[in-house]
């Protein structure tokens, strides 16, 4: 059993890699740590308001991984990825709503919203969601169940690429719509919020925000070794195989319909547990996160970073918000302006990303190669070619 | 139509768009047996192999396999793989970012269910024929380099070791000469007539020399506007009348482009 | 005096010339009745309405409607008047003649009863005479002889008809020759059927109303067919309520022709800007094999095009704001262009054959746009309005107007797609396009120059798309995140259309706005949208060959 996980590890990290990891996972508790642990004034604390903006980032950093498992590994472009997200985000916010109890404006059992509206007992699908182990299952199982459906009619019927992507984000669209409507029962235009405690801890004392960011690094962590064991697996390489030449894989005998489905209803999964842990450090889940532009976003996170790595992913979404957080405080005019630049200089100067560009000399050559491949979709004749301009 | 067949291909009928790209294609594939089949450009041989493995879905017809009940046009692509058909693409296609030896174990014949695949681990003998296949194609020291490093022939020929440990009953080799030397044409048509036998093994070429070489005593199959023209061996074939009409009548012109290499047509490159 | 002077004018000469004898003893007879009005005896006032009432003239109306509103005079020499309110103050008028007297203009009303020398007497009327007033008027109305008249009174009283008028209306109804007015009677009488009680009446009434099949008597005949608290019936009579569910299903599916036409409609309008919208992304997608996300922003490019004409006529040209358009127009196909060319040249072209990073790059060009567009005009919405030549509606039938704007967008959207499809078609660069869409080397090989076609036909494409803007203006808010809206949805044509196909594009077009349009009113706006899109995915499912492989030899033969 010791030697099967020892294997298994070293088929996910040489040894040096796991040693990196463990200090990057040092690195990010250290937040909460010098948060808690040096006093305030001191040169190293850190101020209060930077753990949930951390814990925020963390969760974002979750979700760019899961994307890049089906965008950078997979070559499937998801421009729906905030849906999944949002629907874990809502899940865990209606527990947060039901675990309020009596205690909101209206002293009221149900939500504050749904007297506000004049509803007299809870929709059908509110119950359950009272208990945390069932809020906690609908994180996972509401997004994966979307994005099964979903996926198994796309890629029944085969839709790749930019087809998939708009797809995808007219799903987003569609849903944003149906949540911001007050009938659909979440709230509508304000969605969830006020939320008072979390498993009996008032999620207004640090010491929660501190968990909280803990409990998202170590998910964030989990859910990258199990991301890695996915790549690194034979699947992973048919995922990659799939994106580079997907009718070969076809006569080889794998169906790239169940390996795409898989991957993209684990990817919808990890996006719902971010979007769960994201929830109670935010305090509020609304429509706006289903906005298409949020969803893009997560792309260019990945893009940022670096496709094809995971690592990349998180990467972006630190670098990306961290620059958000910034700019939208410091210049709010500008920040629209650098995210449109970001997206076109990233696609123009560094289609590999930041890591890409890092490990420049050893892959160029291999990408460089699969990029041109990456141009030739194989159903389509009249493919424009790459050209000298 | 006796029941000793591998391969039947029972009144196919494509069309696009109003064009008839086959036209009641039948043809019946030996146990062992390695079929040639030329004709000239539009003659419908890769709408044929589209048929068989499932990419274009005739729109009468049916093809049939041996042993076995089902019809194989009911089928995706990877479950007709699955049934044993392999094929080999004009152009060579395989996976770029893969090494020479993930390419072939992708290939290597097992249960391709994803949830397989996501705990596979490779058994000693799978790893033994990727090793023999590694040595067939003269690849084994460029195991771990990726694919896309290849030169032109050599992923030929990964191509052709990825079809070898795929191990199917039927092997479909569209112009697997394509941009070879005469040296690895030479080796490539000592591989095909040593695989035929075991399998039944059809190949699709322009080159007549190439397909003289192969074909020896067996079956040549003449395809013209998506009909069987001739059926026969390479010099019955050659001596139809109808053949030398509708054919051989361009072979001067088609040598003179085979000669020319492959890239003129394969990849529709500008000039 | 005058009356009486006319009168007899007008009877000798009836006399003399022995002709129109009748008619001059009418005449004589009507003033006689008329004068009765005056009288303070309630019968024979009451006597002198029925009377008047029976008669077709012009003048036996206006006195009557003259006394129900308290407007008639009556001058101690018997000539009876009444009162004209205009804005002009009030003037009195002989009821015979219709002639002013007095003071005819700018004279209040003491002026005017001033102008006769004599006191004016006001008749007055109570509820017992009022009851005999309404038939009266009622009766006089059908009898006018201008059909107008008959008819404004007929569809008065088939909104509000009681058991008093019943006996004028069968009297009317025997007389009517105009269908029109006809109907309106016999929906009268249904009216006062409707309530009668017997059965019979009461299903001859309903026939009538199911006939008209007016939404109307919907709640009417409907409220027939519900039960009281004790469990009964309201209607006792199985038979009527038999007949009001059959008339209340025959309104209840004209009610649904209705809608679905005024759907279709506006379906259709939205349709042709979707359409307008897509035009462009189908051209450039089926050239360039890039999606161009920030093709929506060329959309809302136009519509602050149309905007800026707007501005720049109320500034400049404030009498000649009503054609604002004219300039509206080349600016945004000119600006659009240009944005479309510069974004081509600058970006699109070295993300070639990367069609996802072309659409993360373009969505990025997308912020941009739009965060310009705010700096410039204002994150709020800009107010751009109809020419008064647009606005107001026509009505293509009952309850259906079709405003002119629509119409205009209809109809700038078919000269749109014919301008395409001609260039396509007809034109040199449209070949090229088309050669270049079907197989790029080729093309190249025979010395079309490629680059220089896809920054014309992206410009183009771009263009097409401000235009739709500048007709979007016209029927929806303008505002910077104008683009985002119509985005998906002009996705969903290509991806249904096909790819660079102007006839599927049409189709599609049209085809996803009558559906969005009708689903709304059955499912709400947004499960309207929700199942839509389950349409394009169930689509896409049955047809996936036609629309995202290109079918043919050069794809199967390879």
């Amino acid at each position: 059993m010791v030697s099967r996980l020892r294997e298994i590890a070293l088929t996910l990290h040489s040894p040096r890699r796991w040693l990196g990891l463990g200090v990057a996972m040092l690195a990010v508790l250290a937040l909460p740590a010098l948060n808690r642990f040096t006093p305030a004034g001191s040169a190293l604390h850190v101020a209060d308001h930077l753990v949930p903006l951390g814990g925020k980032f963390l969760c974002y950093a979750l979700v760019a991984m899961a994307m890049d498992l089906v965008w950078g590994f997979t070559g499937v472009l998801s421009l729906g990825h905030a849906v999944f997200f949002a629907l874990g985000g809502y899940a865990m916010g209606m527990y947060l709503m039901r675990s309020i109890g009596t205690a909101g404006v209206y002293r009221s059992e149900l939500p504050d919203f749904m007297v506000f509206l004049d509803w007299k007992e809870l929709p059908w699908y509110w119950h359950g969601f009272q208990h945390f182990g069932f809020a906690a299952a609908m994180v996972f199982l509401v997004p994966g169940l979307l994005a099964y459906v979903f996926g198994f009619f796309a890629f029944r019927s085969r839709i790749r690429g930019v087809y998939f992507s708009i797809i995808t984000q007219a799903l987003t669209y569609a849903l944003m719509l149906l949540m911001f409507r007050n009938d659909t029962g979440f709230g509508g235009n304000n969605g969830l919020t006020d939320f008072k405690t979390l498993l009996g801890h008032p999620l207004a004392e640090q010491g929660t925000k501190q968990a909280l960011y803990v409990v998202s690094a170590i998910a964030l962590l989990l859910s990258y070794l199990l991301c890695r064991f996915v790549v690194t697996s034979k699947l992973g390489r048919v995922l990659l195989a799939l994106r580079d030449a997907e009718s070969r894989v076809m006569f080889c005998g794998y169906s790239p319909f169940h390996y795409k489905l898989f991957v993209w209803t684990l990817s919808a999964m990890l996006c719902g547990l971010a979007g769960a842990l994201y929830v109670p450090q935010v305090g509020i889940i609304n429509p706006s996160e289903l906005q298409p532009s949020a969803s893009i976003e997560i792309a260019i996170w990945c893009a940022v970073g670096g496709r094809g790595t995971l690592i990349g992913g998180i990467l972006g979404a630190l670098l990306v918000n961290g620059w958000k957080s910034w700019l939208t405080a410091a210049y709010p005019d500008l920040w629209l302006y650098f995210l449109g630049v970001l997206f076109v200089s990233v696609t123009l100067f560094l289609p590999n990303g930041i890591l890409g560009a890092l490990s420049w000399r050893k892959r160029s050559a291999v990408l460089a190669l699969a990029e041109a491949r990456e141009a030739e979709d194989k159903h389509e004749p009249s493919q424009p070619l790459p050209r000298q301009a | 139509m006796s029941t000793d067949y591998m391969l039947w291909v029972d009144d196919v009928s494509v069309s696009f768009d109003g064009f008839k790209a086959l036209t009641n294609l039948t043809l019946a594939l030996a146990p062992g047996e390695l079929r040639c089949v030329i004709g000239p450009n539009g003659a419908g041989k890769t709408t044929m192999m589209d048929v068989i493995t499932g990419k274009t879905r005739p729109d009468s017809g049916d093809v049939y396999m041996h042993g076995s009940s089902v019809v194989l046009t009911h089928l995706s692509e990877p479950e007709i793989a699955e049934h044993g058909i392999g094929r080999k693409f004009q152009r060579p296609t395989v996976f770029e970012n893969l090494t020479v030896f993930q390419n072939l174990e992708l290939a290597l014949k097992a249960k391709k269910t994803a949830f397989r695949s996501l705990f596979s681990r490779l058994s000693s003998e799978g790893r033994d024929r990727i090793d023999a296949a590694l040595g067939t194609i003269g690849l084994r020291e460029r195991a771990e380099a990726p694919a896309g490093l290849l030169a032109h022939g050599q992923k030929q020929w990964l191509e052709i070791g990825m079809l070898l440990v795929q191990d199917p009953k039927v092997l479909l080799v569209d112009e697997p000469v394509a941009g070879m030397t005469h040296r690895e044409m030479d080796r490539t048509a000592e591989l095909l007539i040593s695989l035929a036998g075991e399998r039944t093994v059809v190949v699709v070429e322009h080159d007549m020399d190439f397909v003289r070489g192969i074909a020896r005593n067996g079956k040549v199959t003449v395809l013209h506007e998506g009909r069987v023209l001739a059926e026969g061996t390479m010099d019955a074939v050659q001596n139809d009348p109808k053949v030398i009409e509708v054919y051989l009548g361009q072979e001067a012109g088609e040598a003179k482009r085979t000669s020319l290499g492959p890239s003129a047509e394969t990849t529709g490159a500008p000039c | 005096m005058r009356v009486a002077t006319f009168i007899l004018v007008v009877s000798l000469l009836g006399a003399a010339a022995g002709i129109c004898r009748r008619a001059a003893a009418d005449t004589g007879e009507l003033s006689q009745l008329l004068q009765k009005l005056g009288s303070d005896d309630r019968d024979e006032l009451q006597t002198a309405i029925e009377a008047l009432g029976a008669r077709s003239e012009p003048a036996a109306l206006r006195a009557l409607i003259a006394l129900r509103d308290g407007k008639l005079r009556v001058d101690a020499t018997g000539r009876v008047l009444y009162v004209v309110s205009s804005s002009a103050g009030e003037e009195l008028r002989e009821v015979t003649s219709d002639h002013a007297i007095g003071a005819a203009n700018g004279s209040d009303r003491s002026t005017a009863e001033q102008a006769s020398p004599l006191r004016l007497r006001t008749p007055l009327v109570n509820n017992s005479l009022r009851r005999v007033l309404t038939p009266a008027i009622a009766e006089s109305q059908l009898r006018s002889s201008d059909v107008a008249v008959r008819k404004d009174a007929a569809d008065a009283l088939s909104k509000q008809a009681d058991e008093t008028l019943a006996p004028v209306l069968h009297k009317a109804l025997k007389r009517e020759t105009d269908a029109g007015v006809r109907t309106l009677l016999q929906l009268a009488v249904a009216q006062i059927d409707f309530s009668s009680s017997e059965p019979a009446r009461r299903i001859a009434a309903i026939h009538v109303m199911q006939t008209t099949a007016d939404v109307t008597f919907k709640a009417q005949l409907a409220a027939l067919l519900e039960k009281s608290s004790d469990g009964s019936f309201r209607e006792p009579s199985a038979d009527v309520r038999k007949a009001a569910s059959s008339a209340v299903a025959t309104i209840e599916s004209q009610e649904l022709l209705t809608r679905v036409v005024r759907d279709l409609f506006y379906g259709l309008s939205l349709g042709s800007v979707l359409l307008l919208a897509a035009l462009g992304l189908a051209i450039t997608f089926g050239l360039l094999r890039v999606i161009n996300m920030a093709h929506g922003e060329m959309l809302m490019l136009g519509a602050y095009c149309a905007y800026v004409a707007q501005t720049l006529f109320q500034k400049f040209l404030p009498n000649a704001i009503e054609y604002y358009l004219v300039l509206a127009v080349p600016l945004a196909f000119a600006v659009c262009m240009l944005v479309g060319v510069i974004l081509e040249r600058a970006v699109i072209r070295f993300l070639y054959g990367r069609p996802l990073e072309t659409l993360l790059a373009t969505w990025g060009i997308s912020l941009m746009l739009i965060q310009t567009v705010r700096l410039l005009f204002g994150a709020q919405n800009v107010n751009v309005s109809n020419p008064s030549w647009l606005s107001g509606g026509v009505t293509v039938m009952t309850g259906v107007v079709v405003p002119y704007n629509r119409i205009a967008t209809i109809v700038f959207a078919i000269a749109i797609v014919l301008f395409i499809a001609y260039m396509l078609n007809f034109t040199r660069l449209g070949l090229q396009v088309r050669a270049i869409t079907q197989n790029r080397g080729m093309a190249a090989c025979m010395g079309i120059a490629t680059g220089k076609i896809d920054t014309l036909a992206f410009g183009l494409g771009s263009a097409i798309a401000g235009l739709g803007g500048v007709a979007l203006s016209q029927i929806g808010n303008v505002g910077p995140e104008l683009g985002q809206l119509y985005i998906v949805d002009s996705f969903m044509v290509v991806v249904v259309g096909g790819v660079g196909k102007i006839a599927g594009s049409v189709v599609a077009a049209l085809g996803l706005g009558a559906v969005n349009k009708l689903l709304e009113p059955l499912a709400g706006a947004v499960l309207g949208k929700i199942l839509v899109l389950c349409f394009v995915v169930l689509f896409i499912q049955r047809r996936p060959q036609g629309l995202f492989a290109l079918k043919g030899r050069a794809a199967a033969e390879g």
